[in-house]
């Protein structure tokens, strides 16, 4: 299943200075809630992405807790303010401690 | 005797289905986990909560959150939290922001387990709080059997 989950961005490669953008990221992950039962009616075990957590050149902008009340193949969009070029890092954790990072270059014009 | 057997089958199903469903239906729980993130008393005002009026499937409903305040070292956004007050686990997701994140708006999608409430408390670096509501029409519930 570990193998199945992908982190995907959408974020804007140049920005001018200041500038706030909007960020889209998506990570496929069945998000199981602990409250499903398979077909024998055993409940299947809670497995969430439980956190994400956003840095700009290692300076944190977002951090999100996920509940069990968020979709499947959780998608997120928030904003970041840019001042210079840099990197924008996200990771992804889920309750058996897995991550998943992604990772992208804005350059400032 | 056919018809009362069914009848009684029939109302005994119902009656355990509400049972369920209320046991499972949580608004206080919802409050309780609220105010244990954010302690005080929030006004309401300030927030946007975009929502669907009627959501055909509750596992996946779409909404946007924004607060309305500027983003600077001195007056920010601290935290959103994201509450489903009709949900068997009320909360959703709470955001912590920086001043670097510019804007406190976000977009996700929920799952809804009925026809129930999101509640949304924001609170402030200087920890003012803001709250918004919305009731948000579910046919399909999106938590599994």
């Amino acid at each position: 299943m570990a193998d199945d989950i992908k982190p995907r961005l959408r974020v804007p490669t140049t920005a001018k200075k200041g500038e706030v953008i909007e960020v889209k990221t998506l990570i496929t992950h069945p998000m199981e809630n602990g409250q499903r039962k398979d077909a024998a009616g055993n409940v299947i075990s809670r497995q969430i992405v439980n956190a994400l957590k956003v840095t700009y050149n290692d300076k944190p902008v977002v951090n999100v807790k996920l509940d069990t009340a968020v979709a499947a193949n959780p998608f997120m969009s928030f904003f970041v303010k840019v001042e210079e070029s840099g990197t924008l890092k996200f990771t992804w954790t889920d309750d058996d401690k897995n991550s998943w990072t992604a990772e992208s270059k804005i350059e400032v014009a | 005797m056919n018809t009362l057997l069914t009848r009684r089958t029939a109302l005994a199903a119902i009656a355990s289905v509400i049972a369920t469903r209320s046991a499972l239906a949580t608004p206080e729980q919802a409050k309780e986990w609220l105010a244990a993130q954010a302690k005080g008393t929030p006004t309401e005002g300030k927030i946007t909560l975009k929502a669907p009026e009627i959501a055909e499937n509750g596992n996946a409903v779409p909404i946007t959150v924004s607060v309305e305040s500027e983003m600077t070292e001195k007056s920010y956004v601290k935290a959103i939290y994201i509450a489903a007050d009709g949900n068997p686990n009320p909360p959703v997701a709470t955001y912590e922001f920086t001043p670097l994140a510019g804007k406190a708006e976000v977009q996700l999608r929920v799952r809804l387990a009925q026809t129930e409430k999101l509640i949304v408390v924001a609170e402030m670096n200087d920890g003012t709080l803001y709250t918004a509501s919305r009731e948000i029409k579910v046919t399909i519930g999106g938590c599994g059997g």
